[in-house]
């Protein structure tokens, strides 16, 4: 039996997106997809799922949805406000969605990416591969009220609700880079004062990639006028004119002609995806064999994200209906001990 | 020119590009588009994806295939193979033909782009569609072309205040190269023509029909020409492409 999500209300960021669609940078197009594919990887862990499925990426804010069909539903990446029929829902946990029930998402308290994943994945339609929109690249659209998007069958629909113990992500933090094809053209003067610069994540930012704001002069790469168009790649950090840093990100362009002083680690990425404006961002250069290393490392904790998985224990605060329970048998006033 | 040496640079974890210069020259799109074929002939073991820009080339490799010290003694040795200040530019697999309006309002920059070329508007069109142009890069937004290389004359800056926007299939001069614009984009380039071609077609078969290395001309048509093709609503603007070899 085929299922649907019913988006009831949209936030205005809200793209279908799974890990994108790589091999195309030859064509002129980038990979795109999640701009925090960490929390798609958690999605598939809380759903006991063997690979991420396309989910609804929500920016800064998120909507209401049904379904026709019970579906575990997963929450992850930056944490907003969600409720079922008025009751709080858990963030980075995984919870049964029945047809008629409304799941409603508000606002990121932390961070600027949340995933609203299904269980039964989202099933629009393919390009090249994937369901991801590419705004930057014309592909798909923004999800709004009134969509009904078609969802896969859940696997398990009577699995039972969980929680994954997540590292906080969002509040920015450093990242660590290597050198790239450019970073020779910076004088190392200019390269260490970049190291040693605290930048805040600019308002500008999107999927295409995320500026960064910092006091003092600006970058400029001093051997870099006149360079000629070289391939770019999702955590460049590109210099443009203004000597003002931008990562660039899912939706980046493929060939540019601005100096980039070099990369930050694919498994940063999230933790730059996540920060929102004003949040305190820094570099750390790391060698290749360093970085080679915290990339094994970190596919090692993808793999394991499953063990972190448990159940979910209901925090009483969640509970809406909480004067309907039955919570102390032999209620006193509080003052029986005087009285006595 | 200068002697090209190349380099062989990582670009990312899983990444390494092989760079002949840092500059646009017809003897580096030469070398760029000789090592392109001779990887597609070749494909380097653990190379899962092959990125050709202006002057270098990306090579994308699965670490858990080739470590990133096997592939680069195989772009080492692909490298040594050839003499890349004399080398030959491949003949082009493809001949493709696009009708292009230029001027008045379907190239407001042209006149301006003619004068700093040192010529007159009719010569700068009589040269543009004399020039045996090649794709040198497809990118920075799906299927857009890097057109060129123009003669030396044509090595004209950007301009100093962006456009606001051009229309999808503007065709746009710079530094000896024009793009023909796949998406309504704002541009430090000069406008010089309009095309009906649409570079990227999200509905196709074949979404890029244009490849690198593949030749392009351009064969001026009528203001009303143009106005008809884009009224028509064709992706293929008229352009027709002739199978070379």
């Amino acid at each position: 039996m085929s299922a649907d999500l019913i988006v009831r209300k949209a936030g205005p960021a809200i793209t279908v997106q799974d890990l994108g669609r790589p091999g195309h940078a030859a064509e002129g197009l980038s990979r795109g997809g999640a701009m925090d594919r960490l929390a798609l990887a958690e999605a598939a862990a809380l759903l006991s799922l063997p690979a991420p499925v396309a989910a609804l990426e929500m920016g800064g804010l998120g909507g209401a949805f049904e379904v026709t069909a019970p579906m575990l539903v997963a929450l992850t990446g930056a944490e907003m406000a969600a409720s079922r029929d008025g009751e709080r829902l858990r963030w980075n946990a995984a919870h049964l969605l029945q047809p008629g029930q409304v799941l409603t998402i508000g606002g990121a308290r932390r961070g600027s990416y949340g995933y609203l994943t299904l269980a039964g994945g989202l099933r629009s339609a393919e390009f090249l591969g994937s369901r991801s929109a590419h705004l930057a690249a014309g592909i798909g659209r923004p999800v709004a009220a009134g969509d009904r998007l078609p969802l896969g069958d859940d696997p398990d629909p009577s699995a039972r609700p969980v929680a994954l113990q997540v590292e906080d992500r969002s509040g920015g933090g450093t990242v660590r880079m290597i050198e790239g094809p450019q970073t020779g053209f910076f004088a190392t003067k200019t390269l260490e004062r970049f190291l040693d610069t605290r930048f805040r994540r600019a308002a500008a930012g999107n999927r295409q990639g995320i500026a960064l704001d910092h006091d003092g002069a600006p970058f400029a790469a001093d051997g870099a006028s006149g360079l000629v168009s070289d391939p770019i790649i999702a955590g460049d950090i590109q210099l443009t004119g203004a000597g003002t840093p931008t990562v660039l990100m899912a939706e980046c362009q493929t060939i540019g002609g601005y100096p980039r002083i070099g990369t930050v680690l694919p498994c940063d990425l999230p933790l730059l995806a996540q920060a929102a404006p004003g949040d305190a961002l820094r570099f750390r250069m790391v060698t290749l064999d360093e970085a080679d290393r915290l990339l094994a490392a970190e596919a090692a904790i993808r793999r394991d994200l499953r063990r972190r998985v448990g159940p979910l224990v209901r925090d009483p605060r969640d509970i809406g209906d909480l004067l309907g329970y039955q919570l102390i048998s032999g209620v006193t006033c509080g003052d029986d001990l005087e009285r006595s | 020119m200068q002697a090209i040496e190349p380099e062989i640079l990582p670009l990312g974890p899983d990444g390494l590009l092989l760079r002949f210069a840092t500059v646009a020259d017809p003897q580096v799109s030469a070398a760029v588009q000789t090592l392109l074929r001779k990887s597609e002939s070749a494909p380097l073991t653990g190379v899962t994806e092959v990125v050709p820009a202006l002057a270098s080339i990306l090579c994308r490799f699965d670490a858990n295939v080739a470590s990133r010290a096997e592939v680069t003694a195989q772009l080492r040795a692909l490298v040594a193979g050839e003499d890349w200040d004399v080398v030959a530019r491949p003949a082009p697999a493809r001949i493709w033909r696009i009708p292009v309006a230029f001027g008045g309002d379907h190239g407001p920059g042209l006149a301006e782009a003619a004068t700093l070329a040192g010529i007159d508007a009719a010569e700068a069109v009589r040269q543009i569609e004399a020039a045996e142009l090649s794709v040198l890069a497809i990118g920075f937004a799906p299927g857009q072309p890097y057109l060129g290389l123009l003669p030396e004359h044509w090595n004209l800056p950007r301009q100093e205040a962006l456009t606001p926007k051009v229309g999808a299939g503007a065709l746009v001069v710079a530094v000896r190269q024009l793009v023909l614009f796949a998406n309504p984009s704002p541009t430090g380039w000069r406008q010089i023509g309009q095309t009906a071609f649409r570079p990227f077609r999200p509905e196709a078969v074949e979404p890029v029909p244009l490849r690198t290395g593949d030749a392009v001309r351009f064969v001026a048509v009528g203001a009303g020409e143009m106005d008809a093709l884009l009224a028509a609503g064709d992706p293929t603007g008229g352009a027709v492409c002739e199978t070379a070899r």
